[in-house]
Parts: structure tokens; C-alpha cells; sequence
């Protein structure tokens, strides 16, 4: 009997290259920045071979860590809440459209996602600025006499990422909509609900495991993105990611950085499974 | 003074009439059903009547309310969907209490009154069950007891059988039957399956391409129906075109394909008529008894009875003949067909629209 007619080599054969590129691709790259971690560091010697946990003893008793660790989750937090805000009812809104208008709205909605982040966030910039395009027209209108200080501002990120990571959102809510019985609005209706109560009580309901795999997909993505925090924060609002990039890039403390990444990952994880678990517990056979 | 007046509803959708003039009147605790092909126009009529599309003209009475005039949610109507519809992130007991919650039914009462539901379609053992963890015999028990539990004027089923198995099907008629008696609610059933509607129903509404053809009892559209596209509908039958010789007072001469057959009496002008006759009222007869005779082309095997298609002079004739156990005739053999004159049913050429 031949490698390839047994049955049960065959699923490891079929999935054997997906396996190889993501073992070559994802996991070295993850092994090698963890066992980079606890290499010890010093600023005339650069990287010894010694292993030890300095690393993560310089951050867990450093405020200034903490500091940029709780800024980043703040930053990613309020970003998912402000996508759910935005991004349930616009969800809703399209879905109740005509097909034509669907389709139009949808592109509108995924568009920017053809568009580089830098580009996009350029875009930001060039609003936000004490010279920006917001500023210049308040000021202008007299409304304002000092700028608005928006750029290197917690605030403008959050903005900008909530624009980046919407469509993520959107598209994970639409899809739960897509999945709804369409007649179990029109049930409630003759049952004597007004279109807020359909909403609130039958609609949204049957969106929370979109809204959930949005939230967690928005907020993981927002919580690791680098080019938003970098440009409109700069070096005055520093979030982990940016850090990162300072460690290697700049202080060439390599190690330093891989451990400031590993607890990046490690947190992001223990976040990502926490809230899963609670979902489940709290929805756990109305979601099957 | 009926107690459903449906008056010359009419829909259309741009220049597509999808119901023309429908006009019919249901009594209190009646069981109509609305039948016919799929398009006909039977479900338009019913989201008309539960508010969820406006017809274009006419209008619907219930209980001496003009029901055009009042939005879907305040109709009170129980209204069972194709696809039940249930919430699924409720539980039965949620799913059935809804509606009362919505009329801010009182917590004690509202209990009450889901149990009470859930007994009636013997769901009281799965009250804190959720949608998806249910067959669908079951949740078209929750469907129903959800409709019902609002004690609606007319409820409303659309097609409620049509995701079902067929033993569950049958099941679920039986079902069907016991509940609208015990709650007594007046009820309309949207259907394209002739056997439910027969079945289920005092009165069958059969319509075609938006237009009401025919509203009768079941017994009184399946004997007489009034087209031969009713006649085709309900049950299976033999159309025959041929010719109207002559009507006298006790009966009547048609001819087909050379051959000159008595028929019932008919107050039909002479001249092209079509003729029906059900594949059950033909008999198998000796040689000299025959009206006429022809070879076995197909014979199925339906468990309780046969089906045959023979060859005659007069055409493919469609018989069916109760299994009695005994060996039928096989293709390719001739058997010799009778048929009692009155048993021919004597209708006017179908105009093809």
C-alpha cells in the first residue's frame, strides 16, 4: 500500500505545506523573539549569550512600562467601543437596504481598506494638526482661539484607529445579520413590538456573536497596530508597539523589546481567551 | 355578518398584478385555506392581511375593524411563518411570552398563560429549552403556541408544514386539527400542498395567478371543481378536449378522437369542451362491458394502491385502483376501462392567459 492511498497519512499530507509555511513563517519568528527575550543586555557588551529573566524584571518594575501597557489597552478599548457604537447600527443600516444601495454602501464601507494605513493616517494628520485642515476652520469661523490640540493626543488616535478597524466590525456584524431569519423581525412586529423593541430585543440580540468576534478582532488588531499610534502619537504618546520599535530601532536593546513584545502577545492572549470564556458562560446554548 | 371580509383586495408591484380582485369572507372559528401554486399570490394576500405589505385597493374587514388602518403590530393577529421565525436567543417559555410581554401582561399571568399555551401544543416538558436544541415537529409547536398564546382574532400559517418531513407532516396535521379546535380561533392557512388543505380546512380557496378560482369544502371543489385547472390541482386527474354534441334533460353526448361518450347533464352550449374524470372512478371491466379499451404503458407501486397509465383511442388515461393484494395487470397487457356517465365532469376550453 502506497504513502498516499492511506487514509490516515493523507490529512497530513494534504495540510503538510499550510503546516510548513505557517511553522517557517509564524512560529520560528515567535520562538526566536521569545528565547531573544531573556538574553541579557548591556549597552558596551550588547547581547550576551547568558539566559535570565532581567528583561521582565526591568518592566514589571518599571511605572513607566505599566504606564504605556494600560495606555495601549485604553487606546484598543476605547477604539472596540467606539466601533460598536458606530459600527452595530451602520451594519443594521445596510443590511435593511436595497440591494443596489447594499452594494454601493459596502464598497464606501470597505474601500479604505484598499488604501495603506500610512496613507490613511497621513490623511488624519493633515486633519488634526494645530494647523490642520479642523483648526484652520474653527479658527477661522472664530469659533476657536487657540488650535484644538488633537495630533499627539490619545484621543486622535482613537479616532484614526476607529477608522482603520470599523470595517472589520461592520463586516463582522453584517455577516450576523446576513444569518438572521428575516421573518423574525416581522414575527415580533405582529407580536406588538415597535421597531425599537425589534431592535433592541430581537435584532441585537442575534448580533452579539458578531459583535463579539468585531470586538475581539478590533481590539487585538488596535491594541498591536504601529503605524497610527506611531504617526499621530509620536514619541509623546507612546504605546507598547511604538516601544517595541524604539528598543530595536533605536536603543538597539534587542532584548528588551522581544520582552516587551512577549508580554504585548501574552496579555493581548490572555485578554482575547478571558473574554471568549465569558461570552461562552454567559451565551453558551443560545449561540450554538 | 361574517367575521374576515376580504373585498376586492387588490396588489400590484409596478405592472405585475400579484393578486387581482380577491374577495372572500370567513366566518368566526372558521378554517379557510388559501391554495394554489406557488406565485398564485396566496402569501401577498396573507402579509397583506398582517399588515406587512398595503394593498394597492380594497379592503380587509376583521370583527367590523377596517384592518388597513391599523399598523401590523397592533393587528393582534397570531401569525405562524414558513421558517417559524423563533427568536433564538430565547427560550421556549421567552419565545411564547413575548407577545404578552409586549402588551405589559402582568408576570403572574403572563406564566400562566405561556404554561397554559404550552400545553395546549404539548411543548410544557421543553419550557426552558432553546430554539436550536429543537426538531422541527418542535419548534413548530413553539410557532404555534407563541401565535396562539396572545388569543389572536385570525391566525395566520404560512405554509407551517412545509419544512417537515412527511410522516412528520402528517403528524403535525393531525396537530394542526386538534389545536384549531380546542383554541377555536379563526384561521387562515396559506398551502400549495392540496392534502393538507383538503385535509385541514372547512372551506378550500384556490387560487391562480393572483385571482380567486374557486371557494368551496373540500368535497364540493374536488367533485365539482369549476375548471380544469382545479380539477388538476385537487387530486389527479384525465382532461380530455373534445366536443359538446348535444344536452338533453337527462344527459349529455361528447366526442373525442371518433369516439362518442355519454356524459352527465350539462348546461353547456354544444361545441369544444374539456372533460375530467378522476383516475379513481375508472373501473377495470371485462371485454363486452368496456366504453373503451388500450394497453398498459406504466404501472406504480403506491403501497396502498396502483397507478396506471394505459394507452386508449381516446388518449393516455390515468387510472388508480386501491391495492387489494391480488396481481394487477403489467405493462403491456390490455385492460378494458368503464366509467359511469355522471362521473365526467363537463368544463369549458381554458383560455390560456
Amino acid at each position: 500500500m502506497s504513502v498516499f492511498s492511506s487514509s490516515a497519512a493523507r490529512p497530513w499530507l494534504l495540510s503538510g505545506p499550510a503546516l510548513a509555511l505557517f511553522a517557517s513563517l509564524l512560529v520560528t519568528p515567535i520562538v526566536m523573539t521569545v528565547l531573544l527575550s531573556f538574553r541579557e543586555f548591556s549597552f558596551y557588551g550588547g547581547i550576551s549569550d547568558t539566559l535570565g529573566l532581567s528583561n521582565y524584571i526591568e518592566i514589571l518594575g518599571d511605572g513607566y512600562f505599566y504606564e504605556i501597557f494600560l495606555r495601549t489597552f485604553l487606546i484598543a478599548l476605547g477604539t472596540t467601543v467606539l466601533c460598536v457604537l458606530l459600527g452595530v447600527p451602520e451594519a443594521y443600516f445596510i443590511h435593511r437596504m436595497g440591494p443596489l444601495w447594499r452594494s454601493m454602501m459596502l464598497l464606501v464601507v470597505l474601500g479604505p481598506l484598499l488604501i495603506s494605513v500610512v496613507v490613511r493616517t497621513l490623511g488624519w494628520a493633515i486633519l488634526l494638526g494645530n494647523k490642520g485642515v479642523i483648526n484652520d476652520l474653527l479658527t477661522r469661523m472664530e469659533l476657536i482661539e487657540r488650535p484644538l490640540k488633537m495630533m499627539y493626543t490619545s484621543g486622535g488616535i482613537v479616532l484614526a484607529l476607529t477608522h482603520v478597524m470599523i470595517p472589520f466590525m461592520i463586516l463582522a456584524v453584517w455577516a450576523s445579520l446576513q444569518r438572521q431569519d428575516p421573518d423574525s423581525e416581522r414575527a415580533a412586529e405582529s407580536l406588538g413590538a415597535g421597531p425599537v423593541t425589534v431592535f433592541l430585543r430581537v435584532v441585537l440580540p442575534q448580533c452579539v456573536p458578531g459583535i463579539l468576534s468585531g470586538s475581539l478582532i478590533v481590539f487585538s488588531l488596535s491594541a498591536s497596530a504601529f503605524a497610527t499610534p506611531a504617526i499621530l502619537g509620536g514619541r509623546r504618546v507612546k504605546v507598547v508597539s511604538t516601544t517595541v520599535y524604539d528598543e530595536f530601532l533605536n536603543t538597539l536593546n534587542w532584548p528588551l523589546g522581544a520582552a516587551i513584545a512577549v508580554l504585548l502577545l501574552v496579555s493581548i492572549m490572555t485578554i482575547m481567551v478571558a473574554w471568549t470564556r465569558l461570552v461562552e458562560r454567559r451565551h453558551g446554548e443560545a449561540l450554538q | 355578518m361574517s367575521f374576515l371580509d376580504l373585498r376586492s383586495l387588490t396588489k400590484r408591484f409596478g405592472d405585475i398584478s400579484a393578486v387581482e380582485d380577491f374577495s372572500l369572507s370567513v366566518a368566526k372559528g372558521e378554517f379557510v385555506s388559501l391554495l394554489g401554486p406557488s406565485g398564485c399570490g396566496k402569501t401577498t394576500t396573507l402579509q397583506m392581511i398582517a399588515g406587512f405589505i398595503n394593498p394597492t385597493s380594497g379592503s380587509m374587514i376583521l370583527n367590523g375593524k377596517n384592518l388597513a388602518a391599523i399598523p401590523a403590530r397592533a393587528r393582534g393577529l397570531g401569525i405562524v411563518f414558513q421558517t417559524y421565525a423563533l427568536f433564538p436567543h430565547m427560550t421556549v417559555a421567552e419565545n411564547v411570552g413575548f407577545g404578552l410581554e409586549m402588551r405589559k401582561v402582568p408576570k403572574a399571568e403572563r406564566k400562566r398563560r405561556v404554561a397554559e399555551a404550552l400545553d395546549l401544543v404539548h411543548l410544557s416538558h421543553l419550557t426552558d429549552r432553546h430554539p436550536q436544541a429543537m426538531s422541527g415537529g418542535q419548534r413548530q409547536r413553539v410557532a404555534l403556541g407563541r401565535a396562539l398564546v396572545i388569543q389572536p382574532e385570525l391566525l395566520l400559517l404560512d405554509e407551517p408544514l412545509s419544512n417537515l418531513d412527511a410522516k412528520l407532516r402528517d403528524e403535525m396535521r393531525l396537530e394542526l386539527r386538534r389545536i384549531h379546535k380546542e383554541a377555536g380561533v379563526t384561521t387562515l392557512l396559506v398551502t400549495h400542498d392540496q392534502d393538507e388543505a383538503m385535509a385541514l380546512s372547512d372551506r378550500v380557496a384556490v387560487m391562480r395567478q393572483g385571482r380567486l378560482e374557486q371557494v368551496d369544502t373540500p368535497f364540493e371543489a374536488y367533485e365539482g371543481p369549476r375548471s380544469t385547472f382545479i380539477s388538476g390541482f385537487l387530486g389527479k386527474t384525465n382532461t380530455l378536449r373534445g366536443d359538446l354534441l348535444e344536452t338533453t334533460e337527462s344527459g349529455s353526448r361528447f366526442r373525442r378522437e371518433g369516439l362518442i361518450l355519454d356524459g352527465p347533464v350539462a348546461h353547456h352550449i354544444p361545441g369544444p369542451v374539456e372533460v375530467c374524470l378522476r383516475p379513481e372512478r375508472i373501473d377495470l371491466v371485462e371485454a363486452d362491458e368496456a366504453l373503451v379499451s388500450g394497453i398498459v404503458s406504466e404501472r406504480i407501486f403506491l403501497g396502498n394502491q396502483w397507478l396506471f397509465r394505459v394507452d386508449t383511442p381516446l388518449g393516455e388515461l390515468m387510472i388508480c385502483r386501491r391495492n387489494r393484494g391480488r396481481r394487477e395487470a403489467e405493462p403491456g397487457e390490455t385492460v378494458h376501462l368503464s366509467w359511469k356517465p355522471e362521473h365526467l365532469r363537463i368544463l369549458p376550453v381554458e383560455v390560456q392567459g
